[in-house]
């Protein structure tokens, strides 16, 4: 099994996000990264393919700037074999010329299957993986949680609303990972160290220019302040009455 | 001429709620751009669409074929293609759900046009201007469309459905061939043995945390849920890690963003990431033992007490409240 997975590093999910001083991007002083928690979906269920096959190579690529290299470490450190960074200062809000720089780093790769997280925590699209797997001709299955794989042909479970649908497909194909789809291991210190030394080769890229234009990145609006109406069930008649009355929403 | 192409989703041969959404803010968003409105909906033979034509479009546009009877992203995709084909589109609109997170890429990557995925508005400012929560909402960004077309997926809740004078009119067209080579296929939808609401998608959510301290103790929110009618439930990243509740269910960064009317956190302190993924929901009470949880900055109404009290008593009076009405 050849396997590429597309990983992304993003701030931390328990970040509190402070507005950039140009208005456009967040300020990322302090801000700590980490590799996309749907990633390390994709990562983990990369690894495990590979283990079931007994052989094969898991290739780490990441788009961004320098720094994420540490991103690929991380995945390289969980098992994978090699990395790619294409290097990039530029960024996009339209997914599109990010997936077009994947993909053309994908074409040509021979691997059975590419693995995405479902979105990334920072500019939640969950876009680039489906629109990859459509710029290579690739049959795909987005937000996987279940995982069934034989004899070159996959089934695929994903989540809907009210239920799960089931969606079978051939391989080679693209998948993108929802949390449910595996339990990611921890880098082990031996993993962290044998990453030192696995080989990462950094691709410089230059993106097409999209055709969506940053207005303005902004805190969303505070919440009107709220109040406590009390403590214990006695303060049950006061909420009802504030829902029915003050809020209408009963 | 160009238009905005609303695209419809139904589930069972009905439409969903958020396809009226869909055609309302493509109504809205040809207004702005001085066009009109059609709308595409794919789904079985009895497909009924009928209630669709009242939001504004002009056309509207329909496929019944039982293959298209569940999603097939190539089918939809080749489908939606075709009419683009026929008209010149200048916007193509859907719903950020689990189909239209799928099917929205598909389209732009095809069309070689730029996705705005999940927005909460969309306006016509010197071109299209669309607002769109990121970072799960901890910032929300405001983006301009410089392309002549693309594809935008609108988040459910964030539109209200508005009914207009104008009925479009009924258009019928045939389900196109598959494609030649390989494509995923959609075999099955297992629905739950009792059909729930989802909660990106209800307009009550009732979300219990940490503070229900054991996993049967789910069952108070769940019969908050029930007395509260439309309501679905909801849970923190602590009881989903836990294996409490399924990931379906998780509110926040890590799962679902939702905007309902009225949303319960109940025994939930309130992580940021938990905040970022509710903070939209119009109205917000919380039920928290600790008076300094985060999550009452957040509510406009707060209970501070033993949620193993106050719940009692709440799903009663809530049950008296709208057995009257």
């Amino acid at each position: 099994m050849k396997i590429a997975v597309c990983v992304k590093r993003v701030p931390d999910t328990e970040t509190r996000i402070k507005i950039a001083a140009d208005g456009r991007s967040i300020d990322e002083s302090g801000v700590k990264f980490v590799l996309n928690p749907y990633d390390e979906y994709a990562v983990e269920e990369a690894l495990r393919r590979k283990e079931a096959a007994g052989a094969g190579e898991v290739v780490v690529v990441a788009l961004g700037t320098d720094t994420s290299q540490e991103t690929i470490r991380t995945a390289l450190a969980m098992g994978a074999d090699r990395g790619v960074l294409l290097k990039t200062d530029q960024r996009s809000p339209d997914p599109l010329p990010l997936a077009r720089a994947l993909a053309a780093e994908l074409k040509g790769g021979s691997y059975d299957l590419i693995l995405f997280g479902k979105l990334a925590v920072d500019d939640y699209s969950h876009a680039t993986g489906t629109m990859v797997a459509e710029l290579l001709g690739l049959p795909c299955v987005s937000a996987v949680s279940h995982l069934d794989l034989a004899n070159g042909k996959g089934k695929a479970e994903r989540e809907v609303e009210g239920g799960v649908e089931v969606v079978e497909f051939p391989l080679p194909a693209v998948l993108t990972a929802d949390k449910g789809l595996n339990q990611p291991r921890y880098p082990a210190l031996k993993g962290i160290m044998a990453a030192k030394k696995k080989p990462l080769e950094v691709k410089p890229v230059t993106l097409e220019q999209g055709e969506v234009e940053t207005l303005e990145l902004a805190l969303p609006p505070e919440r009107k302040p709220g109040r406590i109406l009390g403590e214990g069930p006695d303060a049950v008649p006061a909420l009802i009455q504030a829902l029915r009355t003050e809020a209408k929403v009963l | 001429m160009a238009a905005v192409l609303a695209v419809l989703e139904q589930r069972d041969g009905a439409l969903k709620k958020v396809s009226y959404e869909v055609v309302t803010a493509a109504r809205g968003l040809a207004d702005g751009l001085g066009c009109g409105v059609d709308g595409l909906a794919l789904g079985p033979v009895s497909l009924d669409v009928t209630a669709a034509t009242k939001f504004g479009a002009e056309e509207m546009w329909m496929i019944g074929d039982d293959h298209a009877a569940l999603y097939q992203p190539h089918l939809y995709t080749r489908a939606v293609l075709d009419r683009i084909k026929a008209k010149d589109y200048s916007a193509i609109v859907l719903a950020a759900t689990a189909m239209g997170k799928d099917l929205g890429p598909r389209l732009a990557a095809r069309l070689g046009v730029p996705l705005v995925a999940d927005v909460t508005s969309v306006t016509v400012d010197g071109g299209i201007v669309v607002t769109r929560p990121v970072y799960a909402g901890k910032a929300v960004y405001r983006l301009k469309i410089t392309a002549p077309r693309c594809v935008i997926s609108l988040r459910p809740n964030s539109v209200m459905a508005v009914e207009q004078s104008r009925t479009a009119t009924l258009q019928h067209a045939v389900l196109p061939m598959a494609e030649d080579g390989p494509v995923a296929r959609t075999t099955a939808v297992k629905a739950p043995a009792e059909a729930k609401l989802d909660v990106a998608e209800a307009p009550i959510v009732v979300s219990g945390g940490r503070g229900l301290k054991e996993p049967g103790n789910f069952k108070l929110v769940e019969e908050l849920a029930q007395a509260l009618g439309t309501a679905a439930v909801g849970a923190s990243r602590a009881v989903v890690d836990a294996g409490w509740r399924p990931h379906a269910e998780q509110v926040g960064q890590t799962g679902k963003t939702v905007s309902p009317g009225l949303y319960f956190a109940i025994g939930i302190s309130g992580a940021i990431q938990h905040l970022a993924g509710m903070r939209t929901a119009k109205v917000i009470v919380a039920i928290n033992k600790d008076k300094d949880a985060p999550i009452f900055k957040v509510a406009d109404y707060g209970v501070v007490g033993d949620l193993f009290e106050i719940l009692p008593r709440l799903i009663q009076e809530i049950k008296k409240v709208r057995g009257a009405a």
